[in-house]
């Protein structure tokens, strides 16, 4: 089964390479709804109630190196397979685009889901890897001004993380033998590596992770990444190759290093706190909207990074701390994997329009476009937090979990709550209010094509807002496993 | 056996904001049936909250409550739920009828605005939240309510959005509230963790109840001040009442509704839900949190009617009322007068809106003038509105016997007499009494008395907004009867108490006194203000003072030029900091490695082949790719970094 939902965009990205250039977006439309429809049998299928790996594959691949070909889905995997089932698509309708394009979308697809089902390094590192590339090509080729500097420094800066990484698993490998995730998980609770091995390899890892999650201050690249690269681009980038980050944090680090996770927390909660805090302002200072969204996103991923090292800076004090902290941020990479991709597809829309994305650029715009402010409010307001909204829900846990956890340093990152709100608002007024600018030109409402794209994805982030249970119930049994092997 | 509406009092929220949902799906054409499907949701809103007040008349100190899970998480579920109880009942009746009122009182008044419809949608989702707060039986559920209130609220301020300053006052209040709830989130969590929970009341098990709070202990000082932070962010309380005289950039009923009535109401209505966590391990009533709550409503209350002195603008006059009595609320809550403080609360929400409306009616009226010194002499041609305003001012003022500000008044200076904490507050208050009194003086003379002072032709408003104004008259006095001490029928509901008859206890001292005090207040405004002309008659005798005043103390000065700036620039450094440090030592890193390339470019080939065979084989493999389709930098980059993984490797083998 999920060997098939890696193939079926492979597939699709090679039709779509070959495709006549109008026709390549349906083809990737076509190979999504059928990725769709097997991730939604999956879940179908899925025992919510079994906290451990389900439509196991596992094969011998390469004994002599460890290396094995295994897959498999828990919850946490299957709620980021059913993002980026989502979040694929919804790039793919913003803007229509050349089948290179389009076939290259597929190809991080592919990565994306490989990533999030393999549970032996040498098959995740591949895929994690090989999402890499496919962005990279996106950026470099269908970027903005600056993309040749972007695209490299994205595509450098992040592959030095890999590397770092790279290195740290095969020095464990070489004391263990094994790159088996859940026998490596079970290892680390009796510590990994012992004296310096032990933090030289923490330290890889981390700076793999760190950089792919952009946490301050590894996340240079990403505004620039997020700013050049096609709007498409830039909602996969956001909405789902951040989460590898996270991701990697939650299955890999945590489990593997508590011991030196929970000795340097106050400075992992630091650089949390830094990326919650200097990001919002920096997003406040931004004139560029597509900036300041990327910036935004570093501080929403910040709020994750929260949770997790809380959870490392005292994983066994209370049971229902861990697990509270852990259901947000799961929620908050769902919801950002929603929410971020809503604003930058709006954020495409309006530079389609104008022609620019400035701030500065637009004015006036509620009088023109009622029905696009409106929707587009729907995600500013789920993007700062808004209860009713879905983003409200991963950060309430969040923060619920780290205040018991880590009380200090919760307490200096909700104020991200306030800037982002008045980076957003900031932004809002300046789009939305006062007068038309010179020279307007045409600029259109929501067109029905639009529409359709946009109604459901915000009446899924209300959805989730009021009722969220049936979201938790995809990844509540992991949560307590996996808060249960953590304590 | 509860009352069937105990379970479902989620309709009274429901159906205002269904009929929210339809009117914006309507579209803007349909007019009438937006207007009329909103009043009709109210309509059926005040009915259902009339069915459940009755329940709360039946029996004293009725309580009862609804709790079902919102969502587990891991093992452990999130409940939230609905509570009906004397205060919940009071608020709901409060609300949708002043509410109604508002909204019949807005078909007129908005008649030519081309958003009409789009108008109703958001008051109606306003009403809907504003309901959701008050039957809310759990913290996080009355935070959800109480954000989406500052949501509708921000809507509603910034409806005029063509207007630069409109949308600036919108964004202004949404910020300046969320200050405060941060704080309140806080004490959310801090809340939730100690105490498990976030009901207020299960059965023995709640947040508020005596299990809990022993669990508490003594982190519910700081649990309660984080929680009022909140309650001042909403409710305007010093420092962040700022955000209030701007509000009133929204249209008048917005004013009237948001602004006056509920909204701004809530905080006080928060801090009596909660009030357990204020009082516990109270001595003589008084405890650290408390007296932070006495001594921030204090010094609202009085710089407010101080500032209020001096405003020129009909509703920021009104607006900085507002501010005021809301201090005087809190005063009372802080010196342990729950009901008293929520007495006034109803009490102030009735004639609080009479006057906003009114003040939209003499806008309205005037061709959109809204500074007092170009009115004047509207009594005759206004003549319902002057009547129905009087009785706004005399109730807000607090004149004897008719009037229901009175006795409220009186009942919260009764309790802040008896307060052990310190007796400054009372004086203050008393003070403040005298500024109230006065400032609508010199509003009433401004507007309706002395001579006309502009040119334009003013007007009665139509019928469909003096009948609202009439309504809220009427209630202004006749609130009276279950207001006064000799039948203090409301307060005693409010405790849970059954109020018994005794015509001799009207007669109390603290009514001699506030009657002295309202006396002196008329009566120096009318003497400073009997011939009125163009310039002010306190500016010309006190330039300096009235300046200060009128500029509102600086204070938005203060904060523009300190928090603001401050802010700003941090948020400019945060940006340089990235553009050129974080960044920079990225830049620094990639210009070290590309030397380190070139100087061992002649070593590392060899030791590439040989080497990272298994180490990066992955990194090899797809360096190779990359370095076919990019020549340059980024081959240099690579062979760096092939430098790198080899040296490290060592490294580990060396330490392994």
């Amino acid at each position: 089964m999920i060997s098939a939902l890696i193939t079926i965009p492979l597939v699709g990205a090679l039709l779509a390479s070959i495709a006549p250039q109008n026709r390549a977006r349906t083809v990737a439309l076509a190979f999504n709804f059928l990725a769709a429809l097997l991730a939604l049998t999956l879940w179908r299928n899925f025992d919510s109630g079994a906290g451990g790996l389900q439509f196991v594959e596992r094969y011998a691949w390469i004994p002599a190196i460890g290396a094995e070909y295994l897959l498999g889905i828990d919850g946490f995997s299957l709620l980021l397979v059913l993002l980026t089932s989502l979040v694929v698509p919804f790039a793919l309708l913003a803007r229509p685009m050349s089948r290179g394009f389009c076939a290259l979308m597929l190809l991080t697809q592919a990565a994306l889901y490989g990533t999030f089902t393999a549970h032996n390094f040498i098959l995740w590192f591949l895929f994690f890897e090989m999402s890499l590339i496919p962005s990279f090509l996106l950026i470099k080729l269908w970027g903005g001004e600056e993309r040749d500097r972007a695209a490299v420094k994205f595509f450098v800066y992040t592959f030095l993380g890999s590397v770092a990484m790279l290195l740290a698993f095969l020095g464990i490998y070489l004391v263990h033998g094994t790159f088996d995730f859940a026998t490596l998980a079970t290892l680390g609770k009796t510590g990994l590596l012992t004296g310096n091995a032990a933090w030289l390899a923490f330290a890889g890892i981390f700076l793999g992770l760190a950089v792919k999650t952009a946490l301050f201050p590894f996340h240079t690249w990403l505004p620039d990444a997020y700013e050049n690269a096609p709007v498409g681009a830039t909602m996969v980038l956001s909405g789902l190759l951040s989460k590898m980050g996270v991701y990697g944090f939650v299955r890999l680090l945590l489990p593997m290093f508590p011991n030196e996770m929970q000795a340097i927390a106050p400075w992992l909660l630091a650089l949390a706190v830094c990326s919650i805090l200097f990001s919002a302002l920096a997003a406040w200072a931004q004139s560029d909207l597509k900036r300041m969204v990327a910036y935004l996103s570093i501080t929403h991923l910040g709020y994750c990074m929260l949770g997790v090292f809380s959870i490392g800076a005292s994983p066994s004090q209370s049971l229902v701390e861990t697990q509270a902290a852990l259901t947000g941020v799961m929620m908050q990479v769902f919801n950002h994997g929603i929410t971020a991709a809503a604003l930058f597809y709006f954020v495409g829309l309006l530079e389609q329009r104008r022609g620019s994305r400035g701030i500065a650029d637009f004015g006036g715009l509620m009088q023109r476009t009622p029905l696009l402010c409106g929707w587009m409010s729907v995600a500013v307001f789920s993007f700062l937090g808004l209860p009713g909204l879905n983003g409200f829900i991963g950060e309430f846990l969040i923060f619920k979990g780290s205040f018991a956890l880590a009380a200090a340093a919760t307490s200096v990152a909700v104020f991200g709550l306030l800037i982002t709100a008045v980076a957003l608002l900031r932004g809002m007024q300046a789009l939305f209010s006062g007068p038309l600018p010179e020279n307007g030109g045409a600029f259109d409402d929501l067109r029905r094509g639009e529409l359709t794209v946009v109604v459901p994805v915000s009446v899924l982030m209300l959805a989730i807002g009021i009722a969220p249970q049936w979201v938790f119930n995809i990844f509540n049994a992991t949560v307590v496993q996996m808060a249960r092997a953590l304590a | 056996m509860n009352p069937w509406i105990v379970s479902n009092l989620w309709l009274i929220p429901a159906l205002p904001l269904a009929a929210s949902l339809c009117i914006l799906s309507l579209g803007k054409a349909q007019r009438s049936p937006a207007a009329l499907l909103a009043i009709f949701a109210q309509v059926a809103a005040l009915v259902l909250a009339i069915v459940a007040f009755l329940p709360t008349l039946a029996t004293p100190g009725f309580r009862a409550v609804h709790n079902f899970t919102w969502f587990t998480f891991g093992e452990n579920a999130v409940r939230i739920g609905f509570l009906l109880d004397p205060l919940t009942a009071a608020m709901l009746v409060m609300i949708t009828f002043v509410s109604l009122c508002i909204f019949v009182f807005s078909t007129g008044y908005m008649a030519e605005d081309t958003n009409f419809s789009r108008f109703f949608a958001y008051l109606s989702f306003f009403s809907a939240a504003m309901l959701g707060v008050v039957i809310s039986n759990s913290l996080l559920l009355f935070f959800v309510c109480w954000e989406l209130v500052g949501l509708a609220s921000y809507l509603l301020i910034g409806f005029w959005i063509h207007k630069p300053t409109a949308a600036a006052a919108a964004k202004k209040a949404f910020i300046t509230t969320r200050i405060g709830d941060i704080g309140f989130f806080l004490g959310i969590l801090w809340l939730y963790g100690s105490s498990g929970t976030l009901l207020f009341y299960d059965d023995g098990r709640g947040a508020l109840e005596a299990a809990a709070l022993l669990a508490i202990g003594s982190s519910a000082t700081f649990i309660a001040l984080l929680i009022f932070c909140g309650a001042v962010g909403k409710s305007g309380q010093f420092p962040l009442h700022v955000w209030l005289p701007d509000a009133m950039e929204g249209p008048t009923p917005v004013s009237a509704l948001i602004h006056a009535a509920t909204m701004v109401a809530a905080g006080v209505f928060l801090v009596a839900r909660v009030f357990p966590l204020f009082s516990l391990g109270a001595v003589d009533g008084v405890t650290p949190a408390l007296t932070v709550v006495v001594w921030v409503g204090v010094i609202t209350a009085v710089m407010a009617a101080l500032i209020a002195i001096a405003q020129d603008d009909i509703k920021r006059i009104l607006a900085y009322s507002t501010v005021s009595q809301l201090g005087l609320m809190m005063v009372s809550l802080g010196v342990g007068g729950v009901a008293a403080g929520i007495v006034h609360l109803l009490a102030h929400a009735f004639f609080k809106a009479l006057l906003f409306l009114g003040a939209g009616s003499i806008i309205h009226g005037s061709h959109h003038e809204q500074d007092i010194r170009r009115m004047g002499g509207l009594r005759r041609l206004m003549p319902v509105t002057f009547a129905t305003y009087a009785i706004g001012m005399m109730s807000l003022s607090g004149v004897p016997l008719l009037f229901s500000g009175a006795w409220t008044k009186e009942e919260i200076l009764h309790g802040t007499a008896h307060w052990h904490g310190s007796p400054v507050p009372h004086y203050l208050l008393l003070l403040g009494v005298v500024l109230t009194a006065f400032y609508m003086t010199r509003q009433m003379i401004y507007v309706f008395f002395a001579q006309r002072r502009s040119t334009d032709a003013a007007h009665e408003s139509p019928r469909v907004m003096t009948i609202p104004l009439i309504a809220l008259a009427v209630c202004s006095v006749g609130l009276s009867v279950i207001l006064t001490p000799a039948w203090p029928w409301l307060h005693e509901y409010l405790l849970g108490r059954s109020a018994e008859f005794h015509l001799g206890r009207i007669i109390q001292p603290m009514l001699f006194i506030s009657a002295l005090l309202v006396g002196a207040g008329i009566a120096l405004g009318v003497l400073l203000y009997r011939s009125v002309g163009t310039t002010d008659p306190l500016a010309q005798k006190q330039p300096a003072l009235f300046g200060f005043l009128a500029n509102r103390m600086w204070l938005d000065e203060l904060y523009g030029n300190t928090v603001l700036r401050l802010s700003a620039f941090v948020a400019l450094w945060s940006d340089w900091m990235d553009r050129h440090v974080w960044d920079g030592f990225v830049g620094a890193a990639g210009t070290f490695a590309q030397l380190t390339g070139i100087v061992s470019s002649g070593v590392d080939n060899a030791a590439i082949n040989a080497g990272a065979d298994m180490g990066a084989g992955g990194a090899r493999d797809t360096g190779r790719l990359v370095s076919t389709w990019h020549s340059g930098q980024v081959q240099i980059y690579l062979r760096a970094v092939a430098v790198g993984t080899l040296t490290l490797l060592l490294l580990y083998a060396w330490l392994a």
